[in-house]
């Protein structure tokens, strides 16, 4: 603890000496965060990460072609200086910025954009996201062995990276704003191969400096970063094996300054009744709705009439208040701050009595037996029982099936295992803030296959003609309309109800006295949920 | 003493291989699929299928052991499929922390249950006697995160005596490992005490007090060398335990042991992982017995002629 204050004096002191662009923002660069974790962090490969805690950590140690308004779904220029859509919407034109750095030092050209993006769809790279970058001419090719490099692809100099589509795709911009879109150094990849993951090289705000496996990271900011003045932390250091409730003890005690897996539930109305701590807390809404599917494959939620009732039979707010208010009742797949969210729709209604009126006009005047699955992790199951005593009182028995998260996720990608699932701890959260994230893979065709997301195996042609026109708009003259379409989609989809939306998650996260920064920063809807680079150290100013 | 050396080895490489193929079996058996946890939400069928192929997740069950008992044999445990590290690598970085525990929970635990024992079997039937027990069947009985959130809130948090939770100084091991000691301690407790009213019981001992000696000589000299055999063998079986990793104290004081490596490696069915650590805790369950029996016969004469 001494030593902590000793090094944050000095750092401090450092901080005298630092350039005036710093200071020009009004908060000064220096000091350090520490962040507890409970578990090891997987990989910083961009390509491949894809959890709750490497998401943040990647996006603080990269930069790629675009990104967003820190705390919002605004999306601007990041490497991109500057770039061009053509009228037909299927070429995308990248001025790069000059003279941005990686972490070694090298200048980032625009064959770096070029080498990334071909990485992560090569199969080589193992990516998950590879889907993503599907409209990119040549993605069948390089997918099916028959080609490395993405012919849609280019750099036809130094700083213009051309980006050519099969057909125009709304959700490019966002595409090359995620984690996975980052630009890395060849040179790096190819020294550390498979091990890449665990020695990162980006562009990003900061660079990795150590990482003891199974103890702790670290993280240095990095002075050749292209935004003058960013980040403000000098260092920031993450500690690995902290249970939740230890780590709260921690950060009381003064040793850890943000809790990386959130507040424990069990200390949760504690801490919010604290006069002091509860003023350490931010809270925000995520791009997330749980919810529960019905598989419109299994008898007898193949009939609109049992799943509309299922909807009316749900007592949202009794859900809500289980957990301690964490969340908000949801009426319709879309979270409220996603474009595209309609405010005025009013949702089935909380009606027990119309439910079991719905249910014997189905054929089902004494309900029905069926399963309801859940993952085993609090509060789920705790979620499914008051699902379950929901239904039984419209006369449906729902057996639980409360099983770990890869089983559950298993069993919903089977055309014919799991009449309904809740789905809290797995789904959904957008990956970017697109209403096409939330249609997709959880509610199209496409997701509708054996392994895949859409556990209610909702397939509907007229919406599917909806969703590709929505998608194929990608004049940004044209957002409103595109988001009214959107609109209109999710709408139609709750009336053939396949779902029943429950809540929308709200994210709280605390943090020290010592650091500070915008609420956002902490919760930050896109950064998922820290924006490192805007967290600044109180005792650096 | 060349040809028991021998015998054991080849039964320890039946055994091991009995293991692999045991976990090989049974991690194809989760209803689950690798892949798809790796794969992500969303992957599509295409990048599905080709992580599975990248990964030789393809080929036949009887093909994918082979070849990992091939790669065995030649010192590979393959890489993580999530981490993509080396298996070789992520056990032993997490080597240092397990073994520390390891000596640290055995010391714990000897050091509670032989005296507990001991003065349990010559104060038999009395005060002391019960009173140790009820405390030994607290120990045992009492879930270790309760013991340890307990140990952790009043020393490190209230008094602050210790750290709080982390690895790195003798001061961070003091917890867990009494953690784990006080569950051990209360077992070895109970096996001293019996073990040692039964050599109470036996004649030397009588004619050891008939001529005249203390009764701390009978009972440390006399008496604790023939019943401390069991505890040889069960120290033998809890170096293979703890090896494996002790989860529960693991994630409570947040000691990178191995313990946390396969509970992450489980939850996303990372089967190099929960392979390689599997082999390491049966490796050691082997050596650990194998110790124990060439240290009782130094500790019995006895058994050395057998």
């Amino acid at each position: 603890m001494r030593k902590t204050r000793i090094v944050l004096a000095m750092l401090a002191a450092l901080c005298l000496a630092l350039p005036a662009a710093a200071q020009a923002a009004g908060i000064k660069q220096g000091g350090k965060a520490v962040v507890s974790y409970k578990d090891d962090v997987v990989t910083l490969d961009p390509a491949i990460g894809y959890d709750w805690q490497n998401w943040s950590i990647i996006k603080s140690l990269n930069a790629r072609l675009m990104t967003y308004e820190a705390g919002t779904a605004k999306l601007v220029k990041d490497l991109a200086a500057d770039f061009t859509i053509s009228p037909d919407g299927k070429t995308y034109v990248f001025k790069i910025r000059k003279g941005v750095k990686f972490h070694n030092g090298r200048e980032v050209k625009a064959a770096d954009v070029v080498y990334s993006l071909n990485r992560v769809v090569h199969p080589k790279t193992q990516s998950p996201a590879q889907g993503f970058y599907k409209s990119i001419v040549g993605f069948d090719e390089m997918v099916a062995g028959k080609a490395e490099t993405l012919a849609g692809l280019s750099a036809p100099d130094d700083a213009t990276v051309k980006i050519v589509l099969t057909a125009p795709d709304a959700t490019m911009l966002h595409v090359l704003a995620l984690n996975f879109s980052s630009v890395v150094p060849k040179e790096a990849v190819d020294k550390w191969g498979d091990d890449f993951g665990h020695h990162p090289v980006g562009a990003g705000p900061f660079e990795l400096t150590e990482w003891s496996l199974g103890q702790r990271l670290v993280m240095k900011r990095f002075t050749n970063y292209f935004v003058p003045g960013a980040p403000y932390l000098d260092e920031i250091e993450i500690q690995i094996g902290l249970e939740p409730t230890v780590a709260l003890l921690k950060l009381q005690q003064g040793g850890v300054d943000i809790l990386g897996d959130s507040i424990p539930p069990a200390r949760f109305v504690d801490i919010m009744k604290d006069p002091e701590w509860s003023k350490q807390v931010e809270s925000g809404s995520d791009l997330q709705t749980g919810y529960i599917t019905m598989n419109v494959k299994m008898k007898p939620f193949d009939d609109v009439r049992v799943r509309k009732a299922v909807n009316m039979a749900i007592d949202k707010e009794r859900i809500v208040k289980m957990i301690n208010n964490r969340a908000k009742p949801a009426n319709q797949p879309l979270p409220p701050t996603m474009p595209g969210y309609d405010k005025a729709y009013k949702g089935y209604p909380f009606d027990p009595a119309k439910a079991k009126a719905l249910l014997a006009e189905a054929g089902f005047p004494q309900g029905f037996e069926t399963e309801l699955y859940c993952m085993n992790v609090d509060p789920n199951p705790r979620i499914a029982q008051s699902i379950q005593r929901d239904l039984a009182a419209i006369g449906i028995k729902a057996n639980i099936k409360s099983l770990s998260q890869a089983t559950v996720i298993a069993a919903g990608g089977e055309s014919d295992q799991a009449p309904m699932i809740w789905s809290g701890g797995m789904a959904w959260i957008a990956d970017f803030p697109d209403p096409s994230n939330f249609y997709g893979p959880i509610l199209g065709c496409g997701g509708a296959v054996k392994g895949g997301w859409n556990w209610a195996w909702y397939c509907n042609d007229k919406i599917e003609e909806m969703a590709r026109k929505a998608d194929a708009m990608s004049d940004p003259a044209k957002t409103a309309e595109r988001e009214a379409l959107w609109r209109d989609i999710f709408i139609k989809i709750m009336d053939d109800a396949p779902w029943c939306p429950v809540f929308n998650e709200a994210r709280f996260n605390m943090h020290s006295t010592r650091v500070a920064g915008d609420a956002k920063s902490f919760i930050d809807p896109v950064h998922i949920p820290f924006n490192y680079g805007k967290i600044y150290a109180k005792d650096a100013q | 003493m060349s040809s028991f050396l021998a015998r054991r080895l080849g039964q320890s490489v039946s055994i091991l291989l009995g293991v692999t193929l045991i976990t090989f079996c049974l991690s194809f058996l989760i209803p689950a699929d690798p892949v798809r946890m790796l794969a992500g939400r969303s992957a599509t069928q295409e990048t599905v299928e080709n992580i599975r192929h990248q990964l030789g997740l393809d080929q036949p069950l009887p093909v994918q052991y082979a070849k990992y008992v091939w790669r065995l044999a030649q010192g590979d445990m393959g890489r993580s499929f999530k981490q993509k590290t080396e298996v070789t690598t992520l056990i032993l970085s997490r080597m240092p922390a397990t073994l520390q525990l390891m000596a640290g929970a055995i010391l714990f635990e000897l050091l509670i249950g032989i005296p507990a024992g001991l003065i349990a079997a010559a104060r038999r039937g009395k005060k002391a006697d019960s009173g140790f027990m009820v405390l030994s069947f607290l120990g045992v009985s009492a879930p270790q995160f309760v013991t340890g959130l307990i140990l952790l809130y009043v020393f490190a948090h209230r008094l602050q005596w210790f750290p709080l939770g982390g690895y790195g100084s003798l001061a961070h091991l003091v917890l867990p490992a009494l953690t784990l000691g006080i569950t051990g301690g209360g077992w070895y407790s109970r096996m001293m005490r019996s073990s040692m009213i039964d050599v109470l019981l036996q004649d030397y001992i009588r004619t050891a007090r008939a001529k005249g000696l203390s009764p701390l000589r009978v009972l440390l000299v006399h008496g604790l060398r023939n019943a401390v055999l069991p505890i040889i063998a069960m120290v033998g079986l809890d170096i293979g335990f703890f090896m494996a990793g002790a989860v529960v104290v693991e994630s409570v004081y947040g000691w990178p042991g191995i313990g946390q490596l396969a509970w992450q490696a489980i939850q996303v069915i990372d089967i190099p992982i929960i392979m390689g650590v599997t082999l390491v805790a049966a490796v050691s369950i082997v050596f650990g017995n194998f110790l124990a029996d060439l240290v009782m016969p130094l500790v019995d004469p006895r058994l050395r002629e057998n």
